[in-house]
């Protein structure tokens, strides 16, 4: 940590090297960068790689399903893209763009000079791009890559062949990095805040950040334990799982989904930051209920440790235990409502304009609400039987995954990219990308409710022929959905050549990060802010 | 054997081509768009006669596959309610706060009655959605005094039915039409092959109107025995056996597919069960029992 004293101009006069006149040259700028900044851009770069990467598993897997019969994949590999695509998307992209979006804004609506520990900050993303070199790499391996879900259910998950251990391991290297992560998250808020800044009057983004990061660390490592209990049924001994050795597959489900719930959260938590910051910007209208949305949010997150069974309602439960886990996960539906209804009554009278990031937050209210409503019908017990592993569940968690984390995150990089580049980005080409993206993303999920409804269970790779024409339908959105994401690119490649943008890049917006200029400077805050700047916040 | 990938795309158009071929064709009923802006209207009525387009849930054939749908309604119709306000509400914001008509934002930015009103309503709602699903799932548990018991293994990946108390047991696997069109590039067209991935050699047989008692277990790793006619699915998991019943009203064949992931072949191990009269199960589980 730079434990320089400051002068009065903001730059400090010891000698500890180039750190503090500008980036370092060349690729060492990026391998050893302890710079906030470069590491939410490195982390935000890996995402959308990966994003591509899950997006060409799962266009395999909607060419094969865009007719009945096996025409392109064996049922083998499909089950491996399908597990693939899930592990890619969830750990590769969404939560490295969250994480990256967290670094790159949180010192900078706080008025921290940078996050609180740089050095682990450097190794929580490097660990990133190994991680997923062991994941992937395990396609190329006898046996073929992980192919039993990304659930990874034993005994199933026993079967999978030498990739098996790699699996283990890259799940153990995502695990320490999100951790760190989290560690970082955590200390930064609490310590590094500007002066006067209370809890209560933190940005929403850095609130719903610091609720994440708490969950991260309550269940990553107890995803850890299940991956490791794996490890020692498969090559130790143990049995854990092994009905033959005493033990239970069903323990093992209780443990991921401990997990797994708060997991769902980590991924959708930020996306509410995200779009509580941008709604107010666009409708000149400060967010409503600034309160009610911390205590909502942190309510959904204390529900989300005692929901986990509703992922299990057939595995033979007592009556008892689907009553209190069905209670349970309706009652998330209280604070979910109470974060729609602030944003909707955030607009409620504005002055709204419709510029791209507000558009991606708008359908961001749209559908992730028709994906909250189809997991309150989930939340019925009996009927979530007949829902349970169909394509009914797959629409519901891409609705709340593709129109709501992604589609806040694609909003958060056109919001806070003019402030990243220096650079307005091309408003056209961006409003072409959201229209195309929200038309093909409804074209692909919406029909797999009725496939669900009409009993098409998930996970296969081929199906009977009542379900031709909405599979095709959803393949065909599918495609122009991924088609569309390019446009996505070019867009932020050729971002450097739009106008120059002003500090604060939209009409009058609230908040410490439109304080500093545009592109933000190497290094910011280095003193802390003045009260002045922060009364303007509130 | 491998036909190029190029081959395989051409086959792709090629349905695409069938299907709005047959969307064109069904213009005499109705037409295609008109079917999809009804899609609504169609849960309205909760059609589920056109299997090419099916919008909604099975209603089934025992009383508590009844009530698992008509909760399924229930909830679904509470979200469109909710839906028209919420969706109503931003709506109108949209098309009335837009700074393109002139208009001055407000400053408001805290409401303690609204935010008492909007946490309120939906917990009076969750509670009237409460009280009649939890007296369905008591029922659903109620597997007392059973007239016939099953007990049903899996296997990767096929069915094992032993009727208990009798000789009767067999193994249950995809039917032979399918097994020789599911194969990679087969040539053969699905539509082509009557229930195709949804048939089996050996159906499970049931009698109408008795209360049956299925209990479940596997020999490999889990799966899930799905018959959506009768709103059963039941994981069927190894050193553990699991329990579920049901009383079918009416005879007739219905259909349903393993829903837990279990391996290379998941998608290909349909369920069968025939609902005959009580008298013809008699002749059939009299004809079986002296197989063995």
């Amino acid at each position: 940590m730079n434990t320089s004293i400051i002068d009065a101009h903001g730059h400090d006069n010891d000698h500890s090297g180039d750190d503090h006149h500008g980036p370092a040259k060349g690729i060492g700028r990026w391998l050893y960068s302890t710079n906030h900044k470069d590491i939410g851009t490195m982390y935000l770069i890996f995402s959308l790689l990966m994003f591509f990467i899950g997006g060409t598993m799962a266009m395999v897997i909607r060419s094969e399903l865009a007719i009945p019969g096996l025409q392109f994949v064996h049922p083998e590999f499909f089950n491996q893209m399908t597990t693939m695509h899930a592990l890619i998307m969830v750990f590769g992209a969404v939560m490295p763009a969250f994480v990256g979006l967290a670094n790159w804004m949180i010192p900078l609506m706080i008025g921290a000079p940078d996050m609180a520990l740089p050095r682990m900050n450097n190794w929580s993303f490097w660990i990133l791009p190994v991680a997923f070199g062991i994941l992937l790499s395990t396609l190329f391996m006898p046996g073929g890559a992980p192919a039993g879900g990304w659930t990874m259910y034993p005994p199933l998950v026993l079967q999978t062949g030498d990739s098996f251990p790699f699996l283990i391991f890259s799940v153990h290297l995502m695990g320490l990095s999100s951790i760190m992560g989290a560690i970082n998250v955590i200390v930064t808020i609490i310590n590094m805040r500007a002066p006067n800044m209370s809890l209560l009057k933190m940005p929403m983004f850095v609130w719903t950040w610091l609720i994440t990061a708490y969950l991260l660390i309550a269940v990553m490592p107890v995803l850890a334990g299940a991956v490791t209990m794996l490890l020692t049924d498969q090559f130790f001994g143990t049995s854990f799982f092994l009905a033959a050795g005493g033990g239970d597959p069903v323990l093992f489900q209780h443990i991921f989904w401990f997990f797994g719930h708060p997991e769902v959260y980590i991924m959708i938590l930020p996306a509410f930051g995200v779009v509580s910051e941008i709604i107010p910007v666009f409708a000149r209208k400060p967010l409503f209920g600034h309160d009610s949305m911390v205590y909502a949010a942190s309510s959904i997150a204390f529900l989300s440790f005692i929901v986990w069974a509703h992922h299990m309602f057939t595995v033979g439960m007592p009556l008892t235990g689907q009553l209190f886990f069905m209670f349970t996960t309706m009652l998330i539906a209280v604070p979910t409502g109470v974060k729609v209804f602030n944003w909707v009554a955030t607009m409620w009278r504005g002055a709204m304009t419709f510029e791209t990031p507000m558009l991606f937050s708008l359908a961001f209210v749209f559908l992730f609400t028709i994906g909250g409503f189809s997991g309150l019908m989930l939340a019925i017990a009996p009927a979530d039987v007949q829902y349970h592993d169909t394509y009914f569940v797959v629409a519901h968690f891409h609705y709340v995954l593709v129109p709501g984390s992604v589609f806040a995150i694609m909003g958060a990089a056109y919001f806070w990219l003019p402030k990243w580049t220096g650079h307005m980005y091309n408003e056209a080409l961006g409003k072409v990308h959201f229209w195309t993206s929200a038309v093909f993303v409804n074209l692909t999920f919406f029909p797999m409710h009725f496939l669900g409804l009409a009993a098409m269970p998930r996970r296969i790779p081929d199906y009977s022929t009542q379900y031709a024409d909405f599979n095709t339908v959803a393949s065909i959105g599918a495609i122009g959905f991924g088609l569309s994401q390019l446009l996505f690119v070019w867009v932020l490649l050729t971002s450097k050549k739009g106008p120059k943008a002003t500090a604060e890049v939209w009409d009058q917006p609230q908040g410490l990060e439109w304080t500093v200029p545009s592109p933000a400077p190497y290094h910011t805050f280095e003193t802390p802010p003045s009260l002045s700047e922060m009364d303007s916040h509130h | 054997m491998t036909e190029p990938v190029s081959v395989q795309f051409l086959s792709v158009l090629e349905r695409l081509a069938c299907l709005s071929r047959r969307a064109a064709a069904s213009q005499v009923n109705n037409l295609m768009t008109r079917k999809l802006s009804l899609s609504l209207l169609g849960l309205i009525l909760a059609g589920t006669a056109n299997a090419e387009w099916a919008l909604n849930m099975p209603k089934g054939v025992t009383d508590l596959s009844l009530e698992t749908y008509n909760l399924h309604m229930m909830v679904f119709w509470w979200c469109v309610a909710i839906a028209v306000v919420v969706f109503g509400v931003m709506i109108v914001s949209l098309v009335k706060h837009r700074k393109s008509r002139g208009v001055v934002a407000a400053t408001f930015s805290h409401s303690t009655t609204a935010e008492v009103i909007w946490t309120t309503i939906p917990v009076i709602i969750l509670v009237l959605m409460a009280v009649p699903t939890a007296e369905t799932m008591v029922k659903l548990e109620d597997s007392r005094d059973p007239d016939l018991s099953i007990v049903i293994t899996a296997y990767q990946w096929k069915w094992h039915y032993k009727y208990q108390d009798t000789d009767v047991e067999f193994y249950s696997s995809l039917a032979r039409e399918s097994l020789g069109a599911r194969r990679k590039q087969s040539g053969i067209d699905p539509f082509s092959v009557e229930n195709y991935l949804r048939d089996v050699d050996n159906p499970m047989v049931i009698p109408r109107d008795a209360k049956v008692r299925l209990l479940f277990t596997s020999n490999d790793v889990i799966h899930s025995w799905w018959l959506p006619a009768f709103a059963i699915k039941k994981d069927a998991i190894p050193g553990i056996v699991n329990e579920a019943w049901f009383r079918a009203n009416e005879v007739g064949i219905y259909r349903g597919q393993c829903a837990e992931l279990c391996g290379k072949d998941h998608g290909y191990m349909p369920i069968v069960v025939e609902v005959i009269e009580p008298e013809a199960y008699a002749a059939w589980i009299a004809s079986h029992d002296g197989e063995r």
